[in-house]
Formats: structure tokens, C-alpha cells, sequence
């Protein structure tokens, strides 16, 4: 590597979608940082407070419905790519949850872990997660409610403190 | 190309990791440990390397998961082991390629 590069120091992630495809990319690029020794935080905001609530982290699912991008290949069906998945089949009762357990079973094979295994595996790593104050009060979740390995309940303010420092980078998803 | 590590011609790549397994040795590794910045291997780390080299032999895709459910080292242990990219260096310590994933 030269050495004008300046190396990414930090990943702060944003995390403001609940569906399983809104997840996962937050916690691969998490973990892929602290597997490089760049350091990770989580912050999840919105929607993404699904990931995090004990109610709902183990039950997330693929959205089918407005999902423009969806096709016939991704939720493994085994038609081309140029297919597109029909939004009305997305709202049929089930296939959404039909779509997410092909989805995990992909992803199960690539050693991807679950939602829960993956936030324990990225806390283990040393990677930091915490919850939007604001998001909490709207949806009337308290601290108790989210998984045990949430590092803290934090204001945009403090998230930003959090995030301080040259080579911290901020990514919004 | 070649590189001269504890007093052993060995292959290596760009990046420093051994191209034939074959060639390493504890010397080496040891050597390799001390250039990543690590201050002694110790009967942990070794404990490691050994897995990481038995599971290479076999073929099997090395990921931070597998590790941790390995029984060998937990997540933790292993990022203290190996701070600052604990499967890459790891790895290297180990004389085996650089593991290709993103898990």
C-alpha cells in the first residue's frame, strides 16, 4: 500500500432499514472492518431497531413488496436474473417468509450467521453497538427490550462524539 | 518470490504470506509474528496456527465464525491474540494463504 493513502481508522455505520437485506450489509461491512483491525460502531437508528429489539431480531424478513431489485434468481428460485419478482406475489401471506428462509439457507452455507450470532460476533470483535435514543422514543422501546450486547442508548450528539477522530468514516444505510 | 525468513529461503507472495505451506516452520512463524508487531508466540497463539494449519490441509474455508466455534479460541481470545486483524495475520503467522472471505 503507498503511503499518501490514508488508512480507514473507523467505520461508523448507520443502520436505519429493519428488513433482513437492510441488515446484513451493516454487519459484513462491520465485521469485515474489525477483521482488517479497523475499528466498528453500530448505530441503529429507525426501522433498524428491529435488529436489535429481542422481540423481533430473530424473525426479520426479505422485503418482497417494493422491492424493485428483486428477482427470480436472488430469492433462489432458480430463474434468471431478467426475471423480476412480482410485487403482487411479494404480498401474498408467506412469501416473504418463504423468500427469507432460502435467503438464510444461502447464507447459512457461506458461514453468514444469524442476526443474533452475527451482532455477538461483532461485539466479541471489540465492535461497538448502540441504539438512537430518538427511535426508542418513538416506538416506545427501552433499554431492556434490545439484546443484551448493546453497548449503549445514544443522542445523534453523542453518536457523533462516538464517531470522533481522523480516519473515522460514516456510512449510511 | 524469495524471501529469507530465520535463516530459510521461502516462497512468499507480494504481501509476505507463504505460497507452499510445506516450507514453514516454528522459526518462521516466529519470525513472521515479530514483523506483524507481535511480542512473543506463545502456547495460545501456537494452538491457533496449528488449527488454522490443519484446517487449511484440509481444504476447508477459514472464516472469523468458524474460528470462534472452532473450541480452539473464542472470538475474543483470538482478537487479543492477533490484535489489529486477527484471521489475516494469523494466518500469516501460520505460512498459509490469506483467507479470501469477507466472514
Amino acid at each position: 500500500m503507498s503511503d499518501d493513502k490514508q488508512p480507514v481508522k473507523k467505520m461508523s455505520i448507520i443502520v436505519s432499514r429493519g428488513s433482513l437485506d437492510g441488515i446484513y450489509p451493516a454487519l459484513i461491512m462491520a465485521n469485515g472492518a474489525r477483521m482488517e483491525g479497523i475499528e466498528a460502531s453500530l448505530f441503529f437508528t429507525f426501522f433498524g431497531l428491529n435488529a436489535l429489539a429481542n422481540k423481533t431480531l430473530d424473525h426479520l424478513k426479505v422485503s418482497t413488496v417494493g422491492n424493485s431489485a428483486l428477482n427470480m434468481a436472488m430469492p433462489m428460485l432458480g430463474m434468471p436474473m431478467t426475471v423480476p419478482f412480482p410485487t403482487v406475489m411479494g404480498a401474498i401471506p408467506g412469501v416473504s417468509a418463504f423468500a427469507t428462509h432460502l435467503m438464510n439457507k444461502e447464507m447459512e452455507k457461506l458461514d453468514i450467521p444469524p442476526v443474533r450470532e452475527f451482532l455477538e460476533l461483532i461485539s466479541d470483535s471489540g465492535g461497538k453497538i448502540f441504539a438512537c435514543k430518538l427511535a426508542m422514543d418513538m416506538f416506545k422501546l427501552k433499554k431492556e427490550d434490545l439484546m443484551d450486547r448493546v453497548d449503549g442508548v445514544l443522542t445523534v450528539g453523542d453518536f457523533y462524539n462516538e464517531s470522533a477522530g481522523a480516519g473515522t468514516h460514516i456510512l449510511f444505510t | 518470490m524469495k524471501k529469507t525468513i530465520a535463516g530459510t529461503e521461502v516462497d512468499v507472495n507480494e504481501e509476505g504470506y507463504l505460497t507452499d505451506m510445506s516450507q514453514w516452520n516454528e522459526q518462521i512463524a516466529a519470525a513472521i509474528a515479530t514483523e506483524e508487531g507481535l511480542a512473543a508466540l506463545t502456547d495460545a497463539h501456537m494452538k491457533v496456527v496449528r488449527y488454522l494449519r490443519e484446517q487449511q490441509a484440509k481444504g476447508a474455508a477459514l472464516t472469523i465464525r468458524s474460528m470462534g466455534k472452532s473450541g480452539v479460541v473464542t472470538t475474543k481470545e483470538l482478537y487479543d491474540l492477533f490484535p489489529g486483524g486477527p484471521l489475516k495475520k494469523a494466518s500469516k503467522i501460520s505460512g498459509i494463504p490469506k483467507p479470501v472471505g469477507c466472514i
